[in-house]
């Protein structure tokens, strides 16, 4: 087998040298019913070129992945990733290495770390950032643990309705099992379709223990997040906000300049490949105050013997592997290649690239929405939108059929996810689309309305 | 002897404006630092004559001014940074890596070629299934795969993580236990476990019991029935342990557990050793998780991303996590009617990218070679264990499976610590074993050396463990003042978590 350098010489002698026989004399001591029934019934080993064949053709039956022009966001955004970004990721002694314990052995991963540490204070205006988090919806589950943390006498979740329907799942999931949390959900505006404010100010009390809002939401709107954490803070709460489209963070107003307490998200639209929705990478940035309570590994600046600069992982004590039972969180490793992968992409865009693509994002789904209008398509609601805008269609599902036969994906139905709005079609518009294909999706649309 | 010179310190370079008198600095400046006002890595095509601005059309009042310190740099440049941090990594393609209960073992360069082919890389996850075919049934077959390897029934990719599959297996295990209306509080775990099961155990809700290895390494079946109550809800095993020993009563502690309606849960942290050797699901396993970055050999990736599948009995499945797949007479979809499911761990459905590695990979091995692979991380493990015996003598006298704890006199002979050791092995050009873990043997050595390390490789280990031990002795300066031939020397991390700096900021 390729993979395995043992020639028949070498298995013997190592044998001899331990003193044994047979390979299967090595585990001679596993009960003996247990090896009899141990038979794996799989195909015979492949060669690398029949493991490509194989696997190229299912590639090759997901004709969604290429061949249709594509609307679909809804948490996972279509962007253009660097070659440099890949060039990057590919390096085996990134790929390849583990959680950098030894420190001397990894000032690569540590030092990336840290720069994408920092990449995401920067772009939250928050003050400390983790290494990174599964996605953005544990992330999202994780800050509102961490707030748990933080003010264990407080009782009530506040989601808003209008946060990512993943991340309401992935939250009550993980308070499942805690005792005396209560999940409430904060409607959304029919009109604006922004979180509800006022409805927000009726349960905003001494038992609130924290807000959850997406930014932008899942409904596209951008959501009045300065005026949802001015009312969480005067109920003495928590403010925590989830992005899912991290571009946006380039030109909307941080959420550490608003207020918020613990910043959140997907970082997927930095660099990273569709994938079928993963590996994605979360993000999870807060207050310095708040720093021990924070869940996940931390990178911290140091020095060598020699007073050179260094970096290693810190402030450990919060973690598993030490505290065990006692632990904030029981996450063992983050997603560090993709965070890499964020640190380079990030560092490509820069100050002045990211807010221009991020500034293109929202051009060509405004001039999308006017063609639409044009169109006789309207937005389903008037709140402001940043690359994702909900449409008001009849029937979004007969919509979809129509732009399929067209070859547009043209969205995500909403009513899947919200049995109220059975009548809208969540449409994404990234610098992947062209101001061209705007008039194809409008007329496919309106043919599926006939 | 594996060499040491293949990590090269680089020299700062005369002009960096970073460089300060006062303030020595290692060999990369951070990216922030390379920044020069101006400088972009990033082209976008140009706007059509005309547009509004995003700025305008979203409103002064909803947009931030700046992005400040973030990097400015062009496109070289910043490949040139991070390919430079590159070099100061250790890396399993590069150097012997045998970091214990870590399984890393080669990752096949073809897998990353195609988990990147535009028909996986280039899906959306909301394509509709009809359009997705092939990754859907990829994903079943790797169900399939993991059902057949473990000997379980049903199987769920969702979990991100090994971590993420534990809490999984749990919040499953105390859905199971409230379906049938009892509620258990508590879950044993042995003293010997990863950190990451107790950890689970406080998420999931559950109190832990902490159960006590015997002197020879292993859980008695008899220790758990004393520990046993009606207020158990199951036991985490990790099996083989973390001495690496096969748990020799495995199979009575499932009856232990099962007499009183306990869930035995078994962590397939250690999977690398069963391949084709012994099945959870014929030790009584109701549950074991998976790490796919481990026996399954998709890039550790500097700490992840891995994927945490869980497997189940028959009993556990209507509680699996949401999304399941299912297969109906028009191909393979979703399933969204399942009111026992524990429900959703994460957005979406899994670390596809990684299930196609892992997929990619068993179907190079099939099931022989699967087999082949426990069987020679086994001979490996006891190869290395036999061989350093003298200096380094295994903590437990049971066989070793796929990886071996050993332990040293060092301490008290010439006051050089383990850790010190693992710091000396780096100047060899040699990533030290996982070490004081498990916290039951003093100083201990966890090695894992995988079926894909040379025997010669596995030889040049054993004299570089031979050497250190006479530097010890001999010359133990040298041993304490390790690493010398690194970017760095001894990186002090009491400095890092008494005074924490967790960013850069811009000076001044």
């Amino acid at each position: 087998m390729r993979f395995m350098p043992h020639t028949d010489g070498d298995v013997a002698a190592m044998l001899e040298t331990i003193g044994a026989k047979h390979l299967d004399d090595l585990i001679a001591h596993v009960p003996a019913n247990l090896r009899a029934s141990a038979t794996i019934k799989l195909d015979r080993g492949r060669s690398e070129a029949e493991v490509v064949h194989e696997i190229s053709a299912l590639a090759d039956r997901n004709t969604g992945a290429t061949g249709f022009t594509s609307f679909l966001g809804a948490g996972y955004y279509r962007h253009y990733v660097p070659a440099a970004v890949r060039a990057v990721i590919a390096r085996a002694e990134f790929a390849t290495s583990y959680t950098p314990y030894q420190a001397e052995a990894s000032q690569g991963t540590t030092q990336a770390i840290f720069e994408f540490q920092t990449l995401v204070t920067q772009l939250t205006a928050m003050e400390v950032a983790n290494a990174s988090m599964y996605d953005g919806a544990s992330a999202a589950a994780e800050a509102v643990l961490m707030a748990r943390r933080l003010m264990p006498k407080r009782q009530v979740v506040a989601m808003s309705r209008a946060l990512w329907p993943d991340y309401r799942a992935t939250i009550r999931t993980y308070l499942s099992a805690l005792k005396g949390l209560e999940i409430v959900e904060v409607p959304f505006d029919d009109v604006t379709g922004a979180t509800d404010v006022a409805a927000l100010d009726r349960i905003a009390n001494d038992q609130l223990l924290c807000t959850v809002t997406g930014y932008p939401n899942a409904l596209g709107i951008v959501e009045p997040l300065g005026a949802i954490t001015e009312m969480t803070h005067r109920a003495g709460a928590l403010a925590i906000s989830a992005t899912a489209e991290g571009i946006a963070l380039g030109l909307l107003r941080a959420p550490g300049d608003l207020g918020v307490d613990i910043a959140v998200g997907e970082g997927q639209s930095f660099g990273l490949p569709l994938q079928f929705g993963g590996p994605g990478v979360g993000f999870m940035a807060a207050r310095t105050i708040h720093l021990r309570q924070m869940p996940g590994r931390l990178v911290g600046q140091t020095r060598d013997r020699d007073g050179r600069r260094a970096f290693c992982l810190t402030l450990n004590t919060r973690e598993q592997h030490i505290r065990r039972e006692r632990a904030t969180s029981n996450i063992c490793t983050n997603h560090s290649l993709c965070a890499l992968a964020a640190t380079v992409y990030l560092s490509l865009m820069g100050r002045s690239g990211l807010r221009d693509l991020a500034e293109r994002n929202v051009e060509l789904s405004h001039q999308a929405a006017d063609v639409l209008e044009r169109a006789g398509i309207r937005r389903r609601f008037s709140g402001p939108f940043f690359n994702e805008f909900a449409l008001k269609v009849a029937n979004p599902e007969a919509a979809l059929e129509a732009a399929e036969r067209k070859q547009i994906l043209a969205g995500v139905a909403l009513g899947s996810n919200y049995t109220e709005l059975s009548d809208a079609l969540l449409v994404s518009v990234t610098e992947m689309n062209r101001g061209d294909e705007f008039g194809r999706l409008a007329a496919a649309i309106a043919g599926g309305q006939r | 002897m594996a060499s040491a010179g293949r990590i090269v310190p680089i020299p700062v370079p005369e002009n960096s404006s970073t460089r300060e008198r006062t303030e020595p600095i290692a060999g990369v400046p951070l990216i922030f630092e390379l920044s020069s006002e101006g400088r972009r890595g990033t082209d976008l095509s140009p706007r059509a004559a005309g547009d509004r601005r995003g700025a305008e059309l979203l409103g002064a009042e909803l947009c931030r001014e700046d992005l400040p310190g973030f990097p400015e740099l062009s496109e070289p440049q910043v490949l040139r940074h991070f390919l430079r941090l590159s070099q100061l990594n250790f890396a399993q393609a590069l150097q012997f890596y045998p970091l214990g209960s870590c399984t890393m073992k080669y990752n096949p360069v073809v897998n990353d070629e195609l988990a990147a082919l535009p028909g996986l890389a280039g899906l959306h996850p909301a394509t509709p299934a009809h359009l997705a075919q092939g990754a859907l049934e990829l994903i079943a077959r790797m169900e399939a795969a993991l059902a057949e390897i473990t000997g379980m029934d049903g199987v769920s990719l969702h979990p991100a993580a090994g971590a993420q599959g534990e809490l999984t297996g749990l919040l499953m295990i105390r859905a199971y236990h409230r379906k049938r209306g009892e509620v258990r509080h508590k879950v044993i775990i042995p003293d010997t476990a990863h950190g990451t099961n107790p950890a689970s155990c406080t998420l999931a809700g559950f109190e832990v019991i902490v159960a006590k290895s015997n002197k020879r390494g292993y859980l008695e079946a008899a220790e758990v029935r004393r520990l046993m109550s009606d207020d158990v809800a199951a036991m985490m095993v990790t099996n083989p342990n973390t001495l690496g020993i096969f748990e020799p009563e495995i199979q009575e502690i499932a009856a232990a557990l099962h007499e009183r309606g306990a869930m035995l849960y078994l962590d397939g942290a250690n999977m690398n050793a069963l391949l084709g050797v012994a099945k959870p699901g014929h030790m009584g396993a109701d549950i074991v998780q998976l790490n796919l970055h481990k026996s399954f050999s998709t890039p550790h990736g500097g700490g992840g991303p891995g994927a945490g599948p869980v497997a189940v009995k028959k009993h556990l499945e209507p509680f699996l996590p949401m999304p399941r797949l299912k297969n109906t007479d028009a191909g393979y979809e979703f399933d969204a009617e399942r009111p026992d499911s524990i429900g959703r761990m994460r957005s979406f459905h899994n670390n596809f990218g990684m299930i196609v590695r892992a997929y990619a990979y068993t179907l190079a091995l099939g099931g022989d070679g699967l087999a082949m692979a426990s069987r020679l991380a086994i001979l490996g493990a006891n190869y290395v264990r036999k061989r350093l015996q003298p200096h380094f003598p295994s903590a437990t006298g049971e066989p070793s499976m796929h990886e071996c704890v050993l332990s040293h006199d060092l301490e008290k002979r010439a006051d050089v610590s383990t850790l010190e050791i693992a710091k000396r092995l780096l100047d060899f050009g040699i990533h030290p074993p996982t070490i004081y873990f498990p916290l039951v043997v003093p100083g201990a050595l966890m090695i894992e050396p995988t079926e894909t390390e040379s025997k010669e490789i596995l030889d040049s280990f054993v004299e570089a463990m031979e050497r250190i031990y006479d530097e010890a002795l001999n010359d133990p300066e040298r041993v304490k003042n390790a690493p010398q031939t690194l970017p760095v020397s001894r990186v002090d991390e009491a400095l890092a978590a008494r005074k924490p700096i967790l960013r850069w900021e811009k000076k001044g």
